[in-house]
Order: C-alpha cells, then sequence, then structure tokens
C-alpha cells in the first residue's frame, strides 16, 4: 500500500515502470546505472519508441525487460538474440536492442552470439558483464578473471575468461565497445551511436557485483568504482586484441571497431531473393 | 574543482546552478552519487529511509553546478537535479 503512494519527477519515469520501482538489483549492483544508461540513450538517439523493443535473456540484467516502459520480452535462458533476430526479420522497421548478462549472451547463449554477429543481424547487444553468475549465487562464468574466487571455485578460477571485444570482432561483430558504469558519459553516447547504425553492434558494460562476486574477493562495489577509475584507460580505435582487461593492473575501454559491411538483411535479398530487393 | 591556474575568462563564463532533488525512498545507499560528485555537495545522512538505508543529504546546495552525474550513476533513479534559471 505504502508503496502505491510513491510519487517523484524523475526524468526517466517516462520510461520506466515505476510500479516496479523500486528494482530487485542490490545495493551497490551496477546494472542499475547500465540500465539507466541505455534509456537516456534511447531518449535521446531520435528513434523512435513505439518501434523499439528490448529483448532480455534470464539472469540479474535480464530483469531489464521488465523495468522498461517499452515493448520488452524477457526470453527464456540464453536465447535473447534468436528471439531478436527473429523480431527483426519478420519487422524489420523495429529497432531492437538487446539488453542481457554475461552469463546469457556468452555462456548459454554463446553460439548464438558468435552466429548473429557473423550474420551481422541489424540490431544492438548490450552486455552488462559482472564478471559472474549472480542471480545463481555466484558461480565462476566464462568471463570469471583467473585466480578469481567463487562459490564453486573457492581456492580462485583456474580458467583464463573470454575477451568479449575480440570474440564480438572475430565473430563479425561491425561495432564492438567497452565502458564501465563509471564512465556514464561516454557509455550513453555510445549506445546512442549503436542504436543509430545498421548492423550488429555489441557494447559490453563492466558493472560490480557485489553479493556474488565482490563479497568473495573482498571488493565492495566503491572499491570496484575506484579500480575502475584508477586502472582504466581509454583507447578508442585499439584492436580487439590489445583490448586487456586485468583488474590488477589495466583495463582497455573504448570503442574498438567501427565499420560497415552488409547485414544479414542485405545478403539475404541479394542471393535468394533478388527480385524483391 | 581544481584549476592547476586560473581561467583567464573565468569572469566571463557563467556557471550553471542546479537543485539536487533525491527520492529517498529508491534510494539503496550505495554511496555513489556521494563519493563521485566532482564537487562533493551530498554527504551520508544519519536518517533511515522506509527500507533501512541511509540516503544522500544536500551537504552543499550552493555547490551544485547540475553536472546530471549523481542522476547518470545512481543505479536505483533515485536522485535527479534540476537547473536553477541565472540572472
Amino acid at each position: 500500500m505504502e508503496k502505491n503512494k510513491i510519487r517523484s519527477d524523475h526524468p526517466l519515469d517516462a520510461m520506466l515502470r515505476t510500479d516496479r520501482i523500486p528494482h530487485i538489483w542490490c545495493p551497490g549492483c551496477g546494472i542499475g546505472t547500465a540500465f539507466s544508461a541505455c534509456m537516456v540513450a534511447m531518449q535521446a538517439s531520435g528513434i523512435n519508441l513505439d518501434k523499439t523493443v528490448m529483448v532480455s535473456g534470464i539472469g540479474c540484467s535480464g530483469r531489464g525487460a521488465g523495468y522498461t516502459r517499452l515493448d520488452s520480452y524477457h526470453t527464456t535462458h540464453g536465447r535473447a538474440i534468436p528471439f531478436a533476430s527473429g523480431m527483426k526479420l519478420a519487422n524489420p522497421e523495429l529497432n531492437v536492442v538487446v539488453f542481457s548478462g554475461d552469463g546469457d549472451l556468452f555462456a548459454i547463449g554463446g553460439n548464438h552470439f558468435i552466429h548473429a554477429a557473423r550474420r551481422n543481424m541489424d540490431i544492438t547487444v548490450i552486455c552488462v558483464n559482472n564478471l559472474i553468475y549472480g542471480m545463481t549465487g555466484g558461480q565462476a562464468a566464462a568471463t570469471t578473471p583467473c585466480l578469481a574466487k567463487t562459490t564453486t571455485t573457492p581456492l580462485g578460477n583456474p580458467d583464463p575468461p573470454f575477451s568479449l571485444p575480440l570474440l564480438a570482432f572475430a565473430s563479425g561483430a561491425t561495432y564492438v565497445a567497452r565502458w564501465t558504469i563509471l564512465h556514464t558519459r561516454d557509455l550513453t553516447k555510445s549506445i546512442e551511436e549503436a542504436l543509430n547504425r545498421r548492423g550488429f553492434s555489441f557494447i559490453e558494460v563492466l558493472a560490480p557485483c557485489p553479493t556474488g562476486y565482490g563479497r568473495k574477493n573482498k571488493e565492495r562495489s566503491l572499491d570496484t568504482l575506484k579500480i575502475y577509475q584508477e586502472r582504466t584507460v581509454i583507447k578508442n580505435g585499439a584492436h580487439p586484441m590489445d583490448a586487456v582487461m586485468d583488474f590488477g593492473n589495466s583495463i582497455t575501454l573504448g570503442k574498438f571497431v567501427d565499420h560497415d559491411r552488409p547485414t544479414f538483411s542485405d545478403n539475404y535479398d541479394r542471393t535468394c531473393r533478388p527480385h524483391f530487393a | 574543482m581544481k584549476y592547476w591556474r586560473v581561467p583567464l575568462d573565468s569572469n566571463d563564463i557563467a556557471v550553471s546552478r542546479g537543485m539536487v532533488v533525491i527520492v529517498e525512498e529508491r534510494c539503496k545507499g550505495c554511496g555513489y552519487c556521494i563519493a563521485f560528485c566532482p564537487r562533493n555537495v551530498l554527504e551520508l545522512s544519519p536518517r533511515y529511509n522506509v527500507k533501512g538505508y541511509h540516503p544522500p543529504l544536500v551537504k552543499k546546495p550552493d555547490d551544485c553546478v547540475n553536472c546530471h552525474y549523481c542522476e547518470t550513476i545512481c543505479p536505483d533513479f533515485a536522485i535527479y537535479s534540476l537547473e536553477i534559471p541565472g540572472d
């Protein structure tokens, strides 16, 4: 009852399902900031919001679709990109944005990601990378740094993580960027740019997970943000191969790739139905 | 903000002024706005909100320059700033 009385005039309220706010994300979680940057970018980009769809998978970041007032889809685990691809092909007028986490997009949904990038589907993928499976209890993910402690790797993670920008670039994405939630302005600008271009755009957003990752590794969310402040180096145009992510030393941020090539629909129309094109 | 020298045109530049609005019920007390405000306008309030967190408190309202950074970094849509029209 008390909840319904909350009134505010926050500038983003028009974009949010305010009856669901406050959201479920923990205090200090970075997903809220990444989500708010996404909402600001959508508002600022001038795209038709009635023709914009947000698709999320499963996980903490997957809750994003439930908090936006746009048309949004909360899909099955790892399948956000196939749903988004289908939607884009059925109705090419739509702007399709995938907002999901690293576990959903790169572990269970890894194959969908590389093939959508290979085909250059015309969608925007925003991946909140919190280095862990947050919602299921802090297990080691495909992006957990080497030697990091998680509930499934109490002695430290023996495996090296994926480099997401390099993976996206190698698979064929035409726009690749990496930012942190501290770099909100660059992040917002980058999302805006990605929304207004054709082709497969991928933006990785580093975000702290104080509950799943921080507690095990003795890192409060403010400490994580201090690391982002002190150790990140912005190198726009750097080769994704040089985009290092070493939390003890240096983290490379920036827009790494931005080039054009024919999208899936272009190639399909040209090859399979030349009389339609 | 600290300058290593005073800009030559510092007298001619109109600095915008802002007013911080805090939606206390939404705050989860992460402290991002307090730690990263470039003008140190905010501090942690000793009071509790309805969920038991300490929301921020505007310590130096005159120092806010309406940069909106607190608004963009807040994960909980709980703080924003409004421009005070200059004269």
